[in-house]
């Protein structure tokens, strides 16, 4: 993983542009941002950590703590919503016994909201791990949690 | 890159983007064109439209199916990704095109529909399926069925930004080019100089397509008139507007498209770099971007001394790390920049100072789109369509309640009605219309008696609506306007920057003025409080739109008050009567026993978290209406129907 | 070119904001995020203004005038938006004014004052934060904030630390260290110039006033007191007196009365500290030893090398501050002397400073397990005490300070301003390296309040180089040029306020536009009018070395005086 953090270091030319696509490319490989992350990006960026905190904690995209195996973003955009994403989303915090944010103890899934993903003519939609599954209703969210609960043993 | 393709690469760029109408194409040529231009096929094609709405409605498991079809029966065809026709509510979508025949489009073919439609379709007859229509060409027709123009969905529609989307494979470079693409980008560098490009762009009338509508010709003259080493070219693909899709369509669908538009901006103002902000939400239409940029480096298009013309143009892709708020100029700049996306004070605009300090062009997909066939065709062809002050088409996402979701182009001047009724073919399950939402969180809604206005930037901000990226929402006669005005309100104060105060306090204390009317008072204060707020929403509003730092703030209120404006009766009734019509706010419900239905068995009385429901077993229950807070649970328990919402 | 301002044209220059024409026109106009001298933010939106032909509200602070623009600036519009504004802030603040420290001197209140906000008519949710209390010098309160950001960017601007930046977005932003931990674990250098700007009582200082209170009503102790050398021409403001009137005698007569034992002069160990580092000067250039040599007076300097420039440590003299000096001979020679036991003096300091309260507490400002100093106290906290004593001060007799270590020279004296240690330096180490007193004494090339001086000192054969700068971010300019292998200088002075203690995170906040200036003019008066111009004359200085010290630089001149500095792993 170091090795890897290395390398997304010496391959940008470390000036402040490169900060959210070096931010994104550590997420990609560790799935969040450590406070170790955090800290060696600006001893190699010579760049305040406070700037680097404070840039990574103003866009959605970045989570400071791992995701479950099987991260659902429910997509909270207009056409979600008249359609009934905001029943679809109690139903997944219902059934994962989590709120949206949070990570099931056993660490399989994890719940965001998300903005519009642009499946508006689809909608309701959520993506798991980047696979969507669109035009859902109550009673398809426990299948979608159980095949992929099921996948995961 | 084997011979043959070599052989391709170089007839395109020597015959036919270098051409100047003196290359004589012999017949193998001419065939080689028909067939990256999808006008005729040496071998059985099998397109499947794999936009990210198509993959959603299952096209991946659509083309798996498809290609066992093909192994089994040994036949040999060649299955091809395309973008999103625009038909979202019926994908996936599967067009199949046989040597000899024209190219038949199929609709709604989840796995389960392949093995049929294509035994059929080998054995040369029709299906029963449910199918678009056919692409009409030279080719033998399929009998009885309609050119696919011939479509209800398409008939109205006027195609430039989305001509392709749907149709070309969007990673192949040789088709777009066969179409005519990227010839219009070497015109523009040979025929004319960077000033005229400006002009035509500005005689053409084309407006930015990202919201605020500006002449895009002459906001390109201000960066091109500023006496500086650098400019930059920035798309802003940063698609935000919950509701709007169609840069996401466009990027997968024709992201050549893009790129030519971009060089051919670029070389107006005189910017040798670009910058595509983009979504990281948008992991395929990155994906085809970054290809499509790689084939465009290969075909010279990108790169330096491009044709011999001593232009350079070079593009990176920035992904955005989501903020709704970097769709506003300033704000992405910054984000590119590796700061946190505030925007700052204008002036000095960007065109004028703008990232890294230089002038600094910012347009959004469909604007650039539009470019290559302003280009191609000349400024008059553009300004003839469209209304006086709005020319040519305009794409619109259609969503929500309405039958046929999906991407509409149309000449700016249409009418909603048409767009929802005769394209997206009315109200889903044939209710009542009651509102299309236009221009998403800083746009408005528009009623019924406001449908036929001929669509543009102008007529939209009369009736307190703006075109904004042109997402339509649809809504009918089960939606409460309340709990969409909360909805929008929610939106802007979570991707509200904090920045400035009236935006950030503002849009807060405004949600939860709305959060208020869409519940019960527990107490006297909390009646008085809610009271209070409504007194005080108007006035917090107008303060956010006048003194706002930036777009966003100056439009949050606005979805309060268009549905202010037009549904004022439905916020009375939850104000005063504190109930909701719709039965959406959930938590001014009320709900009724029917004394008859119920047996008395006891479930709702342990399920009610609040002990709403008293009864003895065996006999009628109650719901105390003051305890009760609407949640529907004992609704959800009954076994006998007994329970049902108050009306 | 000419604007129309509430209907009256006045003449503008070519890129003026429209405030600053206002300003020159002494138009008020309410600001919050605006700091003078900076680029304008436009982020607080209170100064808006009506341009008159679209009725429109523009941000003065950051709106360029053109030729021919009309504004009103109180139009009903304007004051009506205004304080929508300002009562917004207030749905989202503590509201507990009778309980703050900046009660009677906060920028939100008087601004709620001015526009007449009489009722809480806007109510909602308020955000909730932890009270910071982690740093031994600054208290963070983030539910007073109003996100200004002017902290964040004196931080970043001036200070060149970061230590603190906006966190989060929207309703939830707040400023705060990295991930959002104490201000203890962050590159703070606790200079308190967030405190200066601050509006509101979200940042201050931290107080010691139980315990100084306990020991001075403990009989078994002696407390003494000590203060700094810009102090004297400070605290006067707070008073009614004109900016810059030097009150030394006042301030000696109220410390007694507050209840101090003994009440002694900083400068004296001021004058001891030339003594030892312009020995330490001339060792290092006789010797051929590592230069530039970097004044140690500042604390929040000496903070900051040991985070971002460990390689410069060894550059820095080894004296301790005044403070530090001072404190240490009390709880020795002078508890020697007077036959007390250490243990029984309660040592305080006021200073103009927040960093010194940080410097009180180090580890290696001790002596035989005893701290130099016990408690610090800031000029502000200095006038509330005299103020919760009830000491008329504008009226009290002067006294003089206590003997000895209360004698004092003009040059210790400049201290209290950037530019002051180096022309002490200089005084001193030309009388050592010549023999004879340097003509006029003054070094009129490192006075003033310009953020970097520079200046060859011809000295006999040696021409000395030197630099004064103050604002760490002058300061870093500087150590990289040395960096990149920039040699000629010999001596640095740097301070992390700008213009130095003077205008130190201690000072009164709010003080007015000319107050640094006032405060710098009358210690150059103090040095103009006095005669004991330089250290080397002090007589207490002398008979210390006499009686205890034996020279500088001696055995046990470096136990007491001297220190050392190590490498600080925070999160920078």
């Amino acid at each position: 993983m170091l090795q890897n953090k290395a390398k997304i270091l010496d391959k940008n030319q470390i000036s402040r542009d490169n900060l959210i696509p070096i931010l994104q490319e550590i997420q990609e490989r560790e799935g969040f941002l450590s406070k170790k992350a955090i800290t060696e990006v600006g001893q190699k960026m010579n760049l305040p950590t406070s700037k680097i905190y404070g840039v990574a904690t103003f866009y959605n995209q970045f989570r400071f703590e791992p995701t479950g195996k099987y991260h659902i973003q429910l997509c909270r955009g207009t056409a979600c919503h008249v359609l009934g994403s905001a029943t679809i989303l109690d139903e997944f915090e219902k059934q994962l016994k989590i709120k949206a944010g949070q990570t099931t103890s056993d660490g399989i899934f994890s719940l965001e909201i998300v903005a519009c993903i642009g499946a508006c003519g689809l909608a309701p939609v959520i993506s798991v791990n980047g696979e969507f599954h669109a035009k859902l209703e109550i009673n398809s969210v426990k299948e979608i949690i159980n095949s992929y609960r099921n996948k995961s043993i | 890159m084997t011979q043959n393709n070599k052989k391709l690469k170089n007839f395109l760029i020597n015959s036919v983007l270098n051409n100047n109408n003196s290359v004589k194409f012999n017949d193998e040529e001419k065939n080689n064109l028909q067939i990256l231009r999808g006008e005729k096929t040496d071998k059985t094609l099998i397109y499947i439209g794999a936009g990210t709405c198509g993959l959603g409605a299952g096209a991946d498991k659509t083309r798996a199916k498809a290609e066992k079809f093909l192994a089994q029966n040994n036949i040999d065809a060649q299955i091809i990704e395309t973008g999103c026709i625009g038909l979202c509510a019926y994908e996936p979508i599967m067009d199949i095109h046989l040597p000899g025949f024209n190219r038949i489009s199929f609709c709604k073919v989840t796995a389960d529909k392949v093995d049929d439609i294509l035994k059929n379709i080998f054995e040369l007859s029709v299906p029963n399926a449910d199918i678009l229509g056919q692409f009409t060409s030279d080719s033998r027709a399929w009998e009885n069925i309609n050119d696919i123009n011939e479509h209800n969905f398409f008939k109205p529609q006027k195609r430039i930004v989305l001509q392709n989307c749907g149709l070309i494979n969007p990673v192949k470079i040789e088709e777009y080019i066969a179409k005519g693409g990227y010839s219009n980008y070497l015109k523009a560098i040979k025929k004319y100089k960077s000033t005229e490009i400006c002009d035509i762009v500005e005689q053409s009338g084309l407006r930015g397509r990202g919201g605020g509508g500006f002449l895009t010709g002459k906001k390109w003259k201000f960066a091109a008139n500023q006496a500086s080493e650098q400019r930059y070219l920035i798309c802003n693909a940063d698609e935000g507007d919950p509701g709007a899709f169609m840069d996401r369509a466009v990027i997968e669908g024709d992201p050549h498209r893009l790129i030519e538009g971009m060089a051919i901006a670029a070389y107006g103002i005189g910017a040798s770099k670009a910058y595509i902000y983009i979504r990281a939400e948008y992991p395929l239409a990155i994906k085809r971007l970054k290809i499509a940029i790689a084939q465009a480096q290969e075909y010279g298009i990108i790169g330096e001394n491009i044709y011999d013309s001593n232009v350079n143009f070079e593009i990176k892709i920035k992904m955005g790390a989501g903020a709704f708020v970097c769709g506003e100029e300033t704000a992405l700049i910054h984000s590119i920049e590796g700061k946190r996306g505030m925007p700052r004070p204008r002036p000095p605009f960007p065109a004028i100072k703008g990232l890294f300090g230089k002038p600094t062009i910012i347009n959004n997909v469909e604007t650039f789109a539009n470019v290559p066939d302003i280009i191609k065709n000349g400024h008059q062809w553009f300004s003839s369509i469209g209304t006086q002050g709005s020319k040519g088409t305009k794409v619109f996402a259609l969503s929500g309640n309405v039958k046929l979701t999906g991407l509409v182009e149309v000449p700016m001047g249409t009418s909603l009605r048409d767009v929802i009724f005769n394209i997206g073919g009315g109200i889903n399950f044939d209710k009542k219309f009651k509102a299309v939402q236009i221009g998403g969180p800083s746009g408005g809604c528009i009623t019924n008696e406001n449908l036929d206005i001929a669509i543009d930037y102008d007529s939209l901000i009369k009736v307190g609506a703006m075109m904004g990226s042109g997402g339509l929402v649809v809504m009918d006669e089960d939606t409460c306007m309340v709990d969409v005005a909360k909805f929008f309100m929610d939106f802007i104060q979570r991707e509200s920057c904090g920045k400035c105060i009236p935006c950030r306090e503002g849009t807060k204390r405004m949600l939860e003025i709305l959060q208020n009317i869409t519940k019960k008072p527990i107490n006297n204060s909390e009646a008085l409080e809610r009271f209070n707020g409504i007194l005080q929403l108007e006035r917090i509003a107008q303060t956010i739109k006048d003194t706002s730092l930036c777009g966003l703030g100056q439009t949050a209120p606005n979805p309060v008050l268009s549905t202010l404006k037009w549904f004022k009766h439905e916020y009375e009734e939850h104000i005063f009567e504190r109930k909701c019509s719709a039965n959406i706010c959930t938590e001014l419900r009320t709900f009724n026993i029917n004394v008859d239905a119920c047996t008395g068995c006891h479930v709702c009385v342990k399920k009610c978290p609040t002990n709403a429901i008293i009864g003895s077993p065996k006999s009628a229950h109650f719901i105390i209406e003051d305890k009760c807070i609407g949640c529907g649970t004992c609704q959800t328990v009954c076994k006998f129907d007994a329970i049902s919402i108050s009306k | 070119m000419k604007i129309e301002i509430n209907n009256k044209w006045v003449e503008t220059f070519e890129e003026e904001t429209i405030l600053e024409v206002l300003k020159r026109n002494n138009i008020h106009v309410p600001t919050l995020c605006h700091i003078k001298d900076m680029l304008p933010t436009g982020a607080c939106r209170i100064c808006v203004v009506e341009d008159a032909d679209s009725g429109k509200l523009i941000p003065s602070c950051s709106f360029p005038v053109y030729d021919g623009l009309k504004v009103k600036t109180h139009s009903q519009k304007v004051i009506s938006s205004r304080k929508t504004i300002v009562e917004l802030l207030l749905s989202n603040h503590p509201d507990d004014c009778l309980y703050c420290v900046r009660n009677g001197n906060c920028e939100l209140q008087s601004l709620s004052d001015n526009l007449q906000v009489r009722e809480r008519k806007i109510r909602g949710n308020k955000n909730h934060h932890k009270l910071d209390l982690s740093s031994s010098s600054i208290i963070r309160d983030p539910e007073k904030c109003i996100l200004c950001g002017r902290c964040v960017r004196i931080c970043e601007e001036v200070m060149e630390v970061s230590a603190i930046d906006f966190i989060n977005r929207g309703n939830k932003t707040v400023i705060g260290t990295t991930f959002n931990e104490g201000l203890n674990t962050s590159s703070c250098v606790n200079c308190g110039q967030c405190i200066m700007v601050c509006p509101t009582g979200a940042l201050s200082e931290k107080k010691h006033f139980p315990e100084i209170l306990s020991a001075i009503n403990n009989p078994k102790k002696q407390v003494v007191v000590q203060y700094a050398p810009a102090i004297s021409v400070s605290i006067a403001e707070d008073f009614d007196f004109k900016a810059g009137t030097d009150v030394n005698g006042k301030l000696n007569a109220a410390l007694r009365a507050i209840g101090f034992d003994k009440v002694f002069d900083t400068t004296f160990s001021a004058d001891l500290t030339i003594m030892e580092e312009g020995t330490e000067l001339i060792n290092r250039i006789k010797n051929g030893e590592k230069l530039p040599l970097i004044t140690s007076c500042c604390p929040a300097w000496v903070k900051y090398a040991e985070e971002f420039y460990p390689e410069f440590l060894t550059n820095i003299s080894s004296c301790k501050s005044p403070q530090q000096m001072l404190g240490a001979i009390l709880k020795s020679y002078y508890a020697q002397k007077n036959n007390i036991n250490p243990a029984n003096i309660y040592s305080v300091a006021i200073m103009p400073c927040t960093a010194k309260k940080f410097e009180g507490q180090r580890d290696e400002m001790t002596n035989n397990g005893y701290s130099d100093v016990d408690a610090v106290l800031t000029t502000r906290e200095l006038s509330e005490l005299i103020k919760t004593f009830g000491i008329d001060f504008k009226n009290i007799e002067p006294e003089l300070t206590d003997s000895p270590h209360g004698v004092r020279s003009t040059a210790g004296k400049l201290f209290g301003v950037s530019g002051g240690v180096m022309e002490a330096a200089i005084r001193t180490a030309y009388f050592k390296l010549t023999g004879s007193e340097l003509l006029n004494f003054k070094v009129k090339s490192v006075r003033g309040l310009k953020g970097r001086k520079e200046a060859k000192i011809k000295i006999d054969n040696l021409e000395l180089g030197v630099a004064v700068v103050s604002g760490l971010a002058n300061a870093k300019i500087l150590l990289e040029e040395i960096k990149n292998g920039r040699d000629d200088l010999h001596f640095i002075e740097i301070m992390a306020c700008p213009g130095g203690c003077i205008g130190g995170g201690g000072q009164k906040i709010n003080a007015d536009e000319n107050a640094l200036k006032e405060r710098m003019k009358a210690l150059y008066i103090i040095d103009e009018n006095e005669t004991l111009k330089v250290s080397h004359k002090n007589p207490e200085v002398i008979e210390l070395y006499k009686n205890f010290l034996e020279e500088p630089n001696s055995h046990i001149a470096h136990k007491l005086l001297h220190t050392t500095y190590k490498k600080r792993d925070v999160l920078l």
